[in-house]
Order: structure tokens, then sequence, then C-alpha cells
């Protein structure tokens, strides 16, 4: 996989090259656009997935049984002071917190991709909010 | 040996700090004979989870057993216990025989409402065979009381859709499942209800209990009966009617007309109110003051148990929540409309009764 996407790559860049010098790094298409909207998604939907099922955690439950459309989540107050741990956290801090507490399981590196896609679960259920870091 | 005799010990003195903890001084409103006055408690949402071999969701079943507890050290007596539907989360034999083991330990007589998690797996069957019929009523000390399965789905989705009942089951199981279906009292059981209602005299109070909201509140995530309004339609002659229901896992109350809704705690979780769902723009009924916000780092909090009274024709329900200051929701009669003790002037509210 890993040498496919490098050939890839490389045809992408001599292909860049031959189709012409004034290619722009901010230039981008409607196609592109798309395409990033998709790339997201689909992060989006293996975190939903991730949300719902028992496989983060030991003993069967899911964030999604307290946590329904990641509600009650708050993504738009972290970074935040969270009393409880008397310390300023990211949101992956509190999603680990859930893993070993109600899910009894091991926590996520915070840059593990598993983690990334739950935090682009949460967000994209909370899109639309304003953002208020460290709200209580 | 040691450890048991530790634990035990710890258990008497949690019991003695429960006891102080509970409110036990019980208010007599005027009912024309104070006789007739009578209280019951109603636990709900157990969500009993089965791990694998003997092993059991250990939260869950905490909640449970303290709710038992203390439930059976109340003074008054309450005169029956209610259990409001979700005692299992799977509907497995598992499940429903562990948490049945708990709630057999009721000092009380002990009524049962179907939830959809108990019901999903055989269709009720196994249930029934612990708790007897999905729906029946009684009368006590002049309250007709009714259990209606209010979590009934369509034909097509319950029988055709699913390859297996444990499928149909974690598909029911997911709250904000897409899958899901919408909850019903369905017409069978509305016939039932005109014709055990029509030797019900109009001015004898109703107490109607069951799993789903018989009001629409917010679909998407079940918080909702289909055919609400063809139910509340049956109930509407009656002067008197309460509807009290589970499922929601939050305090809830409104008044529609001459009914009284109320909802009870879980003993497993507390969920989310429907507005905090920042994609569904819904709103509770304007009546509701919230319950506070959940701490998370508190395994109890925003979980509890009811101990509720009838005194007048009415319900008045008494929130026992652990971590939290307790909450009594009552009907005012100078209002017409039930309303919390402490804190229905909005002026009154507190900041963690806002919910975002």
């Amino acid at each position: 996989m890993k040498r496919l996407s490098m050939v890839a790559a490389l045809v992408a860049v001599v292909a860049g090259l031959i189709a012409g010098l004034n290619v722009r790094a901010d230039e981008f298409t409607k196609a592109d656009l798309e395409r990033w909207q998709k790339e997201y998604m689909s992060v989006v939907e293996k975190g939903r997935a991730l949300w719902t099922s028992p496989e983060l955690g030991t003993n069967g439950v899911a964030c999604a049984q307290c946590h329904p459309n990641a509600a009650n989540t708050h993504p738009e107050t972290y970074p935040k002071f969270q009393q409880q741990l008397g310390r300023v956290i990211a949101l992956r801090e509190m999603i680990n917190w859930c893993i070993r507490q109600p899910l009894e399981g091991e926590p996520l590196k915070l840059d593990d991709p598993k983690m990334i896609a739950i935090e682009a679960y949460i967000a994209y259920e909370r899109r639309g909010v304003a953002m208020t870091p460290g709200k209580h | 040996m040691t450890r048991t005799t530790r634990r035990d010990f710890l258990k008497t003195t949690g019991t003695v700090a429960a006891m102080s903890a509970l409110p036990l001084s019980m208010v007599e409103l005027a009912f024309a004979d104070t006789s007739k006055n009578f209280t019951f408690a109603y636990i709900s949402d157990a969500h009993i989870q089965h791990i694998s071999g003997t092993k059991f969701v250990r939260n869950w079943d905490r909640g449970l057993i303290r709710a038992v507890a203390e439930t059976n050290l109340l003074v008054p007596k309450p005169e029956f216990v209610v259990f409001g539907g979700d005692l299992a989360q799977l509907g497995t034999k598992e499940e429903l025989d562990h948490g049945g083991e708990m709630l057999s330990k009721l000092n009380y007589k002990l009524y049962t409402v179907m939830g959809e998690h108990d019901y999903y797996y055989d269709l009720g069957e196994y249930w029934s065979k612990l708790y007897g019929p999905h729906h029946y009523s009684w009368d006590h000390k002049g309250v007709h009381f009714v259990v209606l399965n209010s979590v009934i789905t369509f034909d097509d989705w319950t029988f055709n859709r699913w390859p297996s009942a444990a499928q149909r089951m974690l598909e029911m199981a997911g709250l904000d499942n897409p899958n899901g279906s919408p909850f019903m009292v369905g017409e069978k059981q509305r016939e039932w209800l005109k014709a055990d209602l029509a030797k019900v005299a109009k001015d004898t109070p109703l107490v109607v209990f069951s799993h789903s909201p018989l009001q629409k509140i917010y679909k998407g995530w079940n918080f909702w009966t289909d055919d609400a309004e063809e139910v509340q339609a049956i109930l509407r002659p009656y002067d008197k009617v309460n509807v009290v229901y589970g499922h929601v896992h939050q305090i809830q109350y409104n008044q529609i007309e001459n009914m009284s809704f109320n909802s009870v705690m879980a003993t497993a979780w507390p969920w989310p109110y429907p507005q905090t769902y920042a994609q569904a723009k819904q709103a509770l009924p304007k009546l509701t003051i919230p319950m506070n916000r959940a701490d998370p780092f508190f395994e109890r909090d925003a979980t509890g148990w009811q101990f509720i009274d009838v005194n007048t024709g009415r319900v008045a329900l008494k929130y026992n929540l652990y971590n939290n200051t307790n909450r009594t929701v009552a009907f005012n009669p100078k209002t017409g409309q039930p309303e919390d003790s402490m804190f229905q002037d909005p002026a009154r509210m507190i900041d963690p009764q806002v919910h975002y």
C-alpha cells in the first residue's frame, strides 16, 4: 500500500510538471473541495462507527450510550480548565478519560487515527456552534 | 473472609449515610380522606448489561442495587414499587435474570413496565415469564393505575427487516440510530385501554405508566410515541390524568389540558436534553426546569429514583438524586400544572440547570 501510494504521488508530481508550470499552490477547483470534504466525511464515518461500537472498551459499553449524536461533549469549549482534574486539557484527554472509566478500556495515543476520527465525528455533530474556549 | 467483613461494614455505613440523605418527612397534602393517602416508589431504566459469562457492567449494576436498597429503607413504607422499563440492555435471559434478581430484593409488591431494551430481542417473551402481561390495570385506594407497552413499532420493521433477533435488538438499542423505528401503543392496546377505562368513573384519578413519553418531544431519540394523540384522546374525558414515563433518563414535565406528564430518572446513566444536540433544533416542554448537568466524574450523578404520592389525585414526584440536591415536582392546583417546588420561577434557576 505504502509503495503504491508513493508511486501515485510521484506520478502526480511528474504529471503536474508536464501539465504546465503555471500551477499555483493556492488554486483549487470545486472538484478538489468535494474530494477533500469526502476525505473528511470518511473519517467522520469512521468516528461514528467507533462511537457506536464497543470496540474502544472492554465491557461492551459504547460512547453513544451516554452521548447520542455526541451530545453533551461540548467540543467548542476545549481546551478548558477541567475543574475535576484541576488543569487545562484538550478534548482528546476527556475522550481518553471516558475510554478508561465508563468503557473500562485502554487510552488511545493522542495522535491515533482512531482518536482523530472520534474528534472529527464529535466536531461534525457540533457543526455551526460558536467557539467558546474555556467555558464550563 | 476479611474482605467480606470489610465490605459488609462499608455497606452498613453506606446505608446509614443514605438514610440520612433521604427525604423521610412526608408532607400530607389535603385529600378528603387522608386515610387514603399512600406513596409508591418508582425505579426505572437500569440497563443491566451482560459482558460474558458471569460478568456484567459494574456501573449499571451499582445503580439498580443502590435504588433497591434505598427504596427498602423508606419511611413511610411505599405501598408498591413500579419498575419503569429497560431492566436489560439487550433483552437477553442473562440480563433479565440478573436484573430480576436485584429487583427481587425489594420488600414490596412490584409492578413492571416493558421497555424497548427488554422487548426487541424476543418480543418480550422471557420478560413475560418473569413479570406477566405487557399491559394491565389495577385499582388502589381510589386511584386507577394502568400499565401500557408503548414501545411497539411497525410490523414490517419488527418481523421482516432484520436477519436475526439479536440484530433487531441492537438496532433498537441505539438511541440515535437512524435505523430505529418510532414507538407506539398500537391499535390493539388502545382498544383494550378504551374497554378498561369504560368501567372507571370520570372523576377517578388515573395514573398511566408507559416506558416512552405519551407525548411527542424529540423523534430522533424516540422521546416520542407515534400514536400519542390517539392515546391522549382516550384519556382526555377523565378529570385527573397522570402519565409517568421512563426512557428519557432525565427530568421532564408537562401539562396538556387535563393531562399531567412526568418523567423519571434512570438508575444507569443520564441522557442529554434534546436541545443540546446542535442539529436537532428541538425544545423541551417549556414548563420543564432541567435537572443539573451531569458530572461524569461522579459515577451516579444525574441518576436516581423517585418517591411518589397521588394525594391530590395528581402525582407528586420526589426525585432522589445521588450527588445532587433532591428535587420535587408536584402538581400545583392553583396553576393547574406540575411545578418544581424550588426552581419553577426562572429567576431561581441555577447555572448547572443550563444545558447546551
